[in-house]
C-alpha cells in the first residue's frame, strides 16, 4: 500500500504525520511512503532527509491525495481536504468525530475510511498508538517551560551571596497524562509542586512523581476512574464547592498554576475563578491547558497570552505540541506507525481492516460506506476496577476475649478427648497384659510423648541434621545385638555380630555426617 | 547379677538423647546437641558392654570399631548433595539389624523354653532374661519380636529402594507391579495370618514367611512413590526404623531401646506430617503413591515461554535492590550451590538485599536446601522459610528460581483442577521480575505444566544451573 502525508494547512501547525524514521519502519511493513514537499520543514525534517529514507517527495498536496491509499495527517482534515478523499482511501488523523459531525458525514459520503487517532481505546495493548497521551505528555512538559519563561523568578530555591531565593510553588490541577508530565517537569526544575485531582486513586501516582497531593476532605462517594475509561467524570455541585474553597485557600500562595482538567465530551470545568486570579501575587503565571474547550480559568483567552490588571500572566495557547514540533512529530508518527503495524498484521504491505479488533474498531469512525461512530464498548475492560480494600474487622476487646475463650475451650475439649481415649486404651491393655509389659509400656508412651513435644520445636532448616541424628540414634538397636551376642548358638552369634557391625557403621557415620552438616551453618 | 549401674547409665543416656533432639531447635545449640547424642550413645554402648552384654565383648568392641571406621570414612567422603542417599542407606542398616536381632530373640526363645528349671537357672545374659518370663509374657514377647522383624524388614527394603531412587540407580518414577496396592494388601494379610500362626505355635516358618512378605511390602511400597515425595518417604522410613527399635526393645525388655526407638519413631512421624502438610496432601495419599485423580481438565495456559540470556539477567540484577532466590532440586543436581553462594556474596557486597526462600519440600530430603546452602557458606539468617518470605515478593525487584518447579507453580492457587491445587507455594510471580533457571522446557516431578513460565514478568534462563549462574558472575559489576 501507499502511505502519504500532506503538509498541515492549519494555521500555526508545525507538526507532520510522517518522519524519515517512521517512514523507514513503514517500509519494513511493505508499504511505500510519500510526502508533500516541505511538509516536515517546520518540524525540522528536510525533503532531502525524507528522500534519503526512501520516501518519494511529491510537489503538491493534491498529488499526494491522488497517489496514495492511506493519508496520514495530524489535524482533522478541512472540508477541502475531505473532498479530495476517494472511495477506498483511508485517512488516519485526529478527527474528533463527536464535534465534527458534518465532516464525518462528508467523509462517509466520499466513501473513505477514517481512523481517528483520538478514538483509540485506552487499553494496555493500544498504548503504543495512544496519540492523545503522547501529545498530552508534550503539552504538560511545555506548559511548565512556558510558565517558566513568563515567570520572573527561579523555580528552585537558592541561597546565594546576593541573597536568598525562595522556591516557586506550583499547583497542577488534574493529574492525567499532561498533569503528571507537568508534575515531573516542575519537580525536576526544583519547584515545590502540589497537585490536585478529583480521582483519589491517582494520589499514589502524584506522590510517585514527587508532588504533594492536595487532599480534599469530602465525604462523598469517591469517583472510580475505571468506570469512565480512566478519565474524570463531572462532580457534584457540593464537591465543586469544596474544591473551589480549597483552591481559594491555595491561590495567594501559588506562583504558578497549570490546569489540565478536562472531562471527555464536555466543556472544561471552571476551577480557577476571577477572584482566585485576583488573589494571586503579581508576576504569577497561569497556564491553561484546557483553553481549547473554554479553559479552566475564568479569564483565559483562547490562543492568547494576557496579563491581568494585577500582573498575573494567563497563557491560553492551544498548540503546545506544535510548539515542540520535532518531538511531537516523532512521537505522533510513531503512533501512526504502530497503528499501521496493527492494520497490516502480515507485514506484507496489505491493509487488513479488521473490524473485530477492539483497537481498530474503536478508532474507525467511518468504514465501507457506513458511519461506525460511536463504537461499542471494548470487549476487554480498559482498566482493572479498583478492588475495594477489605479491612480486617477490628474486634472489640470483648469479642477477642470471647474468641480466645472459645478457642481455649475447643482446645481443652480435644485434648481431654484424646487423653480420655488414650487413657481408656491403656487401661484396657493393662487389664490383659502382665505387669512387666505395662512397665515398659509406660516408658514407651512417655518417650513418644517427649518425642512429640521436643520435635515440634526443631527449626525447619535443621530437618536434615535432625534426620541424620535420629538415624544415628536409631542404631541404639546395637544394644539388642550386644545383649544377644554372648549367649546362645553360633547362628545367634553370627546374626548378632552382623547387627553390631552394621549398627557400628551407622553410629559413627550418622554422627559424623551430622557434625559436618552443622559445622557448615554460620551466621552472616 | 544386678545391673543397677547399667540402668543408671541408661537413664543418663536417655536424657542425653532427648537433649540432643531438643537442641536442634537452633543452629548454634545444634552443634552442642550432637555431642549430647554422641556421649549418650557411647554411654549406652559402654554400659551394656560392661553389664548385661559382656559376653564375647572383645568381639563386640572389634566389630563396633570396624563398622565405625567404615562409617567414618563414608561420612567423610560423601558429598553434601548425596546426603539423601546416605541417610536412606543408613536406615536400611538399622532395619536389617532389627530383623537379625528379632530372629535371634526367636532362636533364643526356642532354645530356652524346652529347658527345665535347673538348666534355666544356669543361663546367663539374654537367655536368662527369657528364662524368667511367664507364659503370658512369652506370648507378648512373640508379638513384640514379630512386629520388630516386620517393621525392620519393611524398613530395610524400603530404604534400599529409596537409596536407589535418590542415587538415580532406580527410576524415580512411581512404578507398581500389576495388581498395585492389592499386592501390598495381600502381603500385609499374609503377615497378619502368620502372626496368628506364630503366636499359637512359635514355629520358625511363619516368621520367615512374614519376613519375606514384609520385605516385599517395603520394596513395592517405595517403588510406587515418585521422586518428588522422597522427603516424606525418607522421614517415614526414619520413623519406621525407630518403631522397629522400640518393638525389639520390648521383646528384649530393654527400656533404653524403647525410649530411643519411641523418640526416633515419633520424630520421624512428625517430620512426615510436616512434609505432607507443606504439600497439602494427606499422609495416606503420599504412601499410596502418585498424585490423586483430578476432577477436571487443567486450566489452559496462554502465552509463551520467553527466553533470556545471561546479559539480560545480569542487567536486571545490577538494577535490582532486592533479590530473592528460590532454589530447588535442580540446584542440587547441578551442584550449583557454590556458584549461587558466590552470586549472593557479589550482590550483597554491592549493598543489595539478597534472601533465599525455601519451600518445606524443596529437594529430596527435609531441609535439603538449607544444608546445601550452608555447605556453600550462605549465612543461615538470610535463608528464610516460605511463610517468612511469601509476603515480601510483591516488594521484591527480582526473584530467581533455580531448578525448582512445582513449589513455585501458581496453578496451586489459581487452578482448582490442578493436581497440586491447594498446595502452599512460593509466590515468586508477584515479584517485579522472575528469572527461571531451568535445563529445558520439561515439567517438574509432578509432571504438570507450570503457568509461571508463561507469565508476562517471567523470563526463562535455559541451561545447566551451575553454568548459567557462573556465566552471570563476571557480568555483575
Amino acid at each position: 500500500m501507499k502511505i502519504g502525508a500532506p503538509k498541515e494547512i492549519f494555521e500555526g501547525e508545525n507538526r507532520v504525520a510522517m518522519t524519515p524514521d517512521s517512514a523507514l519502519q513503514l517500509q519494513k511493513l511493505g508499504h511505500e511512503c510519500f510526502i508533500e514537499a516541505g511538509a516536515g520543514a517546520k518540524a525540522g525534517f528536510s525533503d532531502a532527509a525524507y528522500e534519503a529514507a526512501g520516501v518519494k517527495v511529491l510537489k503538491t498536496a493534491a498529488a499526494v491525495f491522488k497517489e496514495v491509499d492511506v493519508v496520514a495527517k495530524v489535524r482533522p482534515p478541512t472540508e477541502a481536504e475531505t473532498k479530495r478523499l476517494g472511495t477506498g482511501q483511508t485517512l488516519i488523523s485526529f478527527f474528533y468525530p463527536a464535534q465534527n459531525k458534518e465532516l464525518l458525514e462528508l467523509a462517509n459520503k466520499q466513501g473513505a475510511t477514517v481512523v481517528a487517532m483520538d478514538m483509540v481505546p485506552r487499553i494496555s495493548r493500544a498504548q503504543k498508538m495512544d496519540a492523545l497521551s503522547s501529545m498530552a505528555n508534550i503539552a504538560g512538559y511545555r506548559a511548565v517551560i512556558e510558565a517558566g519563561s513568563n515567570f520572573g523568578r527561579f523555580f528552585t530555591g537558592q541561597v546565594t551571596a546576593a541573597g536568598k531565593v525562595p522556591p516557586a510553588k506550583v499547583l497542577i490541577i488534574g493529574a492525567g497524562v499532561a498533569g503528571l508530565a507537568a508534575i515531573g517537569t516542575s519537580t525536576s526544575l526544583g519547584a515545590i509542586t502540589y497537585a490536585f485531582d478529583v480521582r483519589p486513586e491517582v494520589a499514589e501516582q502524584i506522590e510517585s512523581m514527587g508532588a504533594e497531593f492536595v487532599y480534599l476532605d469530602f465525604a462523598e462517594q469517591t469517583q472510580d476512574g475505571a468506570a469512565t475509561g480512566g478519565y474524570a467524570a463531572p462532580s457534584s455541585p457540593e464537591f465543586r464547592e469544596a474544591q473551589l474553597k480549597k483552591f481559594r485557600e491555595l491561590a495567594p500562595e501559588m506562583d504558578i498554576v497549570i490546569s489540565t482538567a478536562l472531562i471527555p465530551g464536555r466543556d472544561a470545568p471552571v476551577l480557577w475563578t476571577k477572584d482566585m486570579v485576583e488573589a494571586m501575587k503579581p508576576g504569577s503565571v497561569i497556564v491553561d491547558l484546557a483553553a481549547e474547550r473554554g479553559g479552566n480559568c475564568e479569564l483565559t483567552v483562547k490562543d492568547e497570552k494576557i496579563v491581568t490588571p494585577n500582573g498575573v500572566t494567563i497563557v491560553g495557547y492551544t498548540d503546545f505540541p506544535s510548539r515542540m514540533a520535532a518531538q511531537a512529530s516523532t512521537l505522533y508518527s510513531t503512533n501512526i506507525r504502530h497503528m499501521m503495524t496493527d492494520l497490516t498484521p502480515a507485514k506484507d504491505g496489505v491493509v487488513n481492516h479488521n473490524m473485530e479488533d477492539d483497537v481498530i474498531r474503536g478508532a474507525t469512525v467511518t468504514h465501507a460506506g457506513a458511519i461506525t461512530f460511536p463504537p461499542p464498548p471494548p470487549k476487554i475492560q480498559a482498566i482493572a476496577a479498583q478492588k475495594p480494600k477489605e479491612k480486617a474487622k477490628e474486634l472489640t476487646p470483648e469479642e477477642r476475649r470471647a474468641a480466645e475463650v472459645a478457642a481455649f475451650k475447643a482446645q481443652t475439649r480435644s485434648q481431654v478427648t484424646l487423653l480420655g481415649v488414650g487413657g481408656a486404651l491403656i487401661l484396657l491393655a493393662g487389664l490383659f497384659a502382665p505387669a512387666s509389659f505395662m512397665q515398659h509400656f509406660i516408658v514407651f508412651v512417655l518417650a513418644v510423648f517427649v518425642g512429640f513435644q521436643v520435635i515440634w520445636n526443631v527449626s525447619h532448616s535443621l530437618h536434615t541434621p535432625l534426620m541424620a541424628v535420629t538415624n544415628a540414634i536409631s542404631s541404639i538397636i546395637i544394644l539388642g545385638a550386644l545383649l544377644q551376642i554372648g549367649s546362645g548358638s553360633f547362628l545367634v552369634i553370627l546374626l548378632a555380630a552382623l547387627s553390631v557391625f552394621m549398627a557400628g557403621i551407622n553410629i559413627f557415620g550418622g554422627f559424623m555426617v551430622t557434625r559436618r552438616m552443622l559445622a557448615m551453618f554460620q551466621k552472616s | 547379677m544386678d545391673y543397677g549401674f547399667t540402668t543408671a547409665a541408661y537413664v543418663v543416656a536417655a536424657v542425653l538423647f532427648i537433649l540432643s533432639l531438643g537442641g536442634l531447635s537452633g543452629q548454634e545449640s545444634a552443634k552442642r546437641a550432637v555431642w549430647y547424642g554422641i556421649v549418650g550413645m557411647a554411654l549406652a554402648v559402654l554400659a551394656t558392654l560392661a553389664g548385661p552384654g559382656s559376653g564375647l565383648w572383645p568381639l563386640s568392641v572389634l566389630l563396633v570399631l570396624a563398622g565405625g571406621v567404615i562409617g567414618w570414612i563414608v561420612a567423610q567422603r560423601v558429598q553434601m548433595t548425596e546426603m539423601p542417599q546416605l541417610v536412606a542407606a543408613m536406615h536400611s542398616l538399622v532395619g536389617l539389624a532389627a530383623v537379625f536381632v528379632g530372629f535371634n530373640a526367636h532362636f533364643e526363645l526356642g532354645r530356652v523354653l524346652p529347658m527345665d528349671e535347673a538348666a534355666r537357672e544356669a543361663l546367663t545374659g539374654f537367655a536368662a532374661v527369657l528364662a524368667h518370663k511367664s507364659p503370658v509374657e512369652v506370648n507378648i514377647l512373640r508379638i513384640e519380636l514379630f512386629l520388630g522383624v516386620f517393621i525392620g524388614a519393611v524398613t530395610f527394603t524400603g530404604s534400599v529402594i529409596a537409596f536407589g531412587k535418590l542415587a538415580g540407580r532406580v527410576t524415580s518414577k512411581a512404578e507398581k507391579l500389576p495388581g498395585g496396592h492389592v499386592l501390598n494388601a495381600g502381603a500385609a494379610a499374609l503377615s497378619a495370618i502368620c502372626l496368628v500362626w506364630y503366636f499359637n505355635t512359635g514355629g520358625f516358618l511363619p516368621l520367615v514367611l512374614m519376613t519375606l512378605a514384609a520385605l516385599f511390602i517395603g520394596y513395592h511400597l517405595i517403588m510406587g512413590i515418585g521422586g518428588a515425595d522422597m522427603p516424606v518417604v525418607v522421614s517415614m522410613l526414619n520413623s519406621y526404623s525407630g518403631w522397629a527399635a522400640a518393638a525389639i526393645g520390648f521383646s528384649l525388655s530393654n527400656d533404653l531401646l524403647i525410649v530411643v526407638g519411641a523418640l526416633v519413631g515419633s520424630s520421624g512421624a512428625i517430620l512426615s506430617y510436616i512434609m505432607c502438610k507443606a504439600m497439602n496432601r494427606s499422609f495416606i495419599s503420599v504412601i499410596l503413591g502418585g498424585f490423586g485423580n483430578t476432577t477436571g481438565p487443567a486450566m489452559e495456559i496462554a502465552g509463551e515461554q520467553i527466553a533470556i540470556d545471561a546479559e539480560g539477567v545480569a542487567a536486571a540484577l545490577n538494577d535490582a535492590d532486592s533479590v530473592i532466590i528460590v532454589p530447588g532440586y535442580g540446584m542440587a543436581v547441578a551442584q550449583a550451590q557454590q556458584s549461587v553462594a558466590e552470586l549472593t556474596r557479589k550482590l550483597r557486597a554491592k549493598g543489595k538485599e539478597v534472601r533465599f526462600g525455601i519451600h518445606p519440600v524443596a529437594g529430596r530430603l527435609p531441609g535439603h536446601m538449607n544444608v546445601l546452602l550452608a555447605e556453600a557458606k550462605v549465612p543461615y539468617d538470610i535463608v528464610l522459610e516460605m511463610d517468612e518470605i511469601n509476603d515480601d515478593f510483591p516488594s521484591t525487584d527480582v526473584a530467581i528460581v533455580i531448578g525448582s518447579n512445582d513449589i513455585v507453580n501458581p496453578a496451586a492457587q489459581e487452578d482448582p483442577n490442578s493436581p497440586i491445587a491447594g498446595m502452599p507455594v512460593l509466590e515468586v510471580w508477584k515479584a517485579k521480575q522472575v528469572f527461571v533457571s531451568k535445563r529445558g522446557q520439561g515439567t517438574g516431578y509432578s509432571g504438570i505444566e507450570n503457568p509461571l513460565f508463561y507469565k508476562e514478568n517471567t523470563r526463562m534462563f535455559y541451561g545447566d544451573a551451575k553454568k548459567s549462574v557462573d556465566s552471570l558472575l563476571p557480568m555483575l559489576d
